[in-house]
């Protein structure tokens, strides 16, 4: 499974109620949310937006709250893949039971800027700058979290198990 | 090598004689909990399982608190959903308007958490009950649907930080100073994947609304959750509340920790954190170095900072005081047990003749839904648990995190403030 797209570039602790405000969260349609995705944070963000596009921040990605909704706006908006240095717990493990690829590096978070055309292959966790002609090993998932991704979701695995 | 507090409950759950930190393990569950945001995300997930309807009706915990009394058509929508799913499961801990509180003070109150347990929550907040010595954490909507249909969860065993509590705090500082300091001490990410295990004979000095305050917070230091040993105190709270049984884990003497920190909370003084983020923290002596921080609104209320010691505190301020000209101070009690209380204490006369309003339980304006929305450039002092940008409404509107003792101090002088200096 590979991912590619350019890249839109944060900091540290880009929070869920950045990436999705509650005043949103009167719904839960994907759609809805991917229309104020990052909104708080990047205005520009749904606007510029394409298919495939990769997020690349820091530490701590993913914040704050609980909401399944924040992994959920990101996945709609078309985004492919989040690299971070870090990621936050429950986004974490949010991210991989909606099946949104998610890969930590720091690495790749220090080497990749906004507007890169980036490369991701998750079966070797390789990450290749296509701008800058670098590339980055970040961590594969462990063989369970492969288990769910694989079964497109935590459901699948389970009703498959 | 031993195991924490946290490792032995998780071992225990997991069916195993020893687990080690990086471990993964699937943990049967001892309630699964959900709100009117999380929950509805969750049930339709639920539609998508093969095996229907719930593992035991008994063990899962619904509880519309966030946009409720419904704040528009669509959250009215979401708590349908919610409460039409509670009577097709026959859902035993459906909380309706009326019931209700906002979940991590009212299911404590209910007496559905108790030590020992393992408990899952769609909602960021559920470590809360650490305080009562239960290992309890935050999941999103499909690990609650997974929770809700299987009664189990996978985890990966965390490593732990030990923070050792010494002293007596002084008067007007609690549980907030406390946890606030400690996010100041070691960042947003200071616990990331970790449990913050708070230990020592200082705790003996925490009343269980301060254990629950700083419990509530170990997410905003990034932790997976925060635990207390379970004392004399603590002990008596669960006999109170609850019938259901209990088992007391404690570390083992040779666990292994991270990192330990030492807190002599004799001298912790009231702590702020300034926007946007819950480690920029500072004490009210730094704050009067500073130019004075003019606010708009004060918040005294939720999950972390809205059960009786809160409102005790506040009114205490409060008496026989007024709010400044101009200043909009709102009061939620977390929960109906709580307002009824206040309400027999005096504490709700004693807000309202100080010019303050006082709401039905929501979590409305912690993060931005209702009841007290912030314009552009607006300054807020809230007794809640997040700052981020446009937490509370406009994305360039403040949120000034602080105690219930500072934040009806700084609704009475219009600047932050702490009641010393009143």
């Amino acid at each position: 499974m590979n991912a590619k797209g350019r890249v839109f570039k944060y900091g540290d602790n880009v929070d869920t109620d950045v990436i999705i405000p509650a005043r949103y969260l009167n719904t839960s349609d994907p759609g809805e949310l991917a229309a104020h995705c990052m909104e708080d944070i990047d205005r520009d963000f749904i606007k510029q937006v394409n298919k495939g596009d990769i997020i690349v921040a820091e530490k701590n990605f993913g914040c704050g709250s609980s909401r399944e909704h924040a992994p959920i706006a990101i996945k709609a908006a078309g985004v492919s893949c989040v690299i971070a240095e870090t990621f936050a717990r429950i986004f974490y493990r949010n991210a991989i039971n909606i099946g949104l690829p998610i890969i930590e590096c720091p690495e790749a978070s220090r080497g990749i800027q906004a507007g890169d055309e980036v490369e991701v292959d998750f079966d070797s966790g390789v990450i290749t700058n296509v701008t800058r002609g670098t590339s980055f090993q970040g961590q594969a998932f462990p063989e369970f979290m492969q288990k769910i991704i694989a079964s497109e979701g935590l459901i699948n695995y389970i009703n498959n198990k | 090598m031993g195991m924490t507090m946290t490792q032995k409950i998780l071992a225990a759950a997991a069916g195993l004689d020893k687990v080690e930190a990086g471990q993964l393990i699937e943990a049967n569950l001892d309630l699964v909990l959900g709100n009117d945001i999380t929950s509805p995300v969750a049930i339709k997930e639920m539609d998508k399982f093969t095996a229907k309807g719930v593992f035991d009706k008994d063990k899962i915990a619904l509880v519309p608190d966030h946009f409720v009394p419904n704040k528009d058509i669509k959250s009215a929508e979401h708590c349908k959903c919610v409460r039409e799913f509670a009577r097709k499961n026959e859902i035993t801990n459906y909380f309706e308007v009326g019931e209700m509180g906002i979940e991590h003070a009212l299911l404590p109150e209910k007496g559905l958490t108790v030590a020992g347990d393992v408990i899952i929550g769609a909602d960021s907040h559920t470590c809360t009950y650490g305080a009562l010595g239960a290992f309890s954490t935050g999941v999103g909507s499909t690990d609650m649907a997974a929770g809700m249909a299987t009664g189990k969860a996978w985890f990966k065993v965390p490593s732990a930080i030990r923070f050792i509590l010494t002293g007596k705090p002084a008067e007007w500082v609690s549980g907030k100073d406390v946890i606030l300091h400690i996010i100041g001490m070691i960042g947003v990410d200071g616990a990331l994947y970790k449990s913050m295990e708070f230990v020592g004979d200082g705790i003996a000095n925490l009343t269980m609304d301060d254990r629950f305050t700083i419990a509530n917070m170990a997410i905003e230091a990034g932790g997976k959750n925060g635990i207390f040993p379970v004392d004399a105190l603590a002990e008596k709270y669960i006999k109170e509340h609850s019938d259901k049984p209990y088992i007391i884990y404690q570390a083992d003497e040779d666990a292994v920790y991270d990192a330990s920190y030492t807190i002599d909370l004799s001298q912790l003084r009231p702590t702020v954190a300034f926007p946007h983020l819950p480690e920029n923290t500072h004490t009210i002596d730094e704050i009067r170095q500073m130019e004075a921080v003019a606010i708009d609104q004060v918040v005294i209320g939720s999950c972390t900072n809205g059960r009786l010691d809160d409102l005790r505190i506040a009114a205490k301020v409060l008496k026989d005081r007024h709010v400044a000209k101009g200043m909009r101070c709102i009061v939620i009690p977390a929960t109906q047990a709580i307002y009824m209380q206040a309400m027999e204490e005096g504490l709700l006369k004693t807000f309202i003749q100080a010019g303050a309003i006082v709401s039905t339980p929501t979590c409305g304006p912690c993060l931005g839904g209702y009841m007290g929305i912030l314009a552009e450039g607006e300054r807020c002092v809230s007794t809640t648990n997040r700052n981020f940008v446009g937490r509370m409404g406009h994305v360039s509107s403040e949120i000034y995190l602080a105690s219930p003792a500072v934040a009806a101090a700084s609704a009475v002088k219009g600047v932050i403030s702490a009641p010393e200096e009143l």
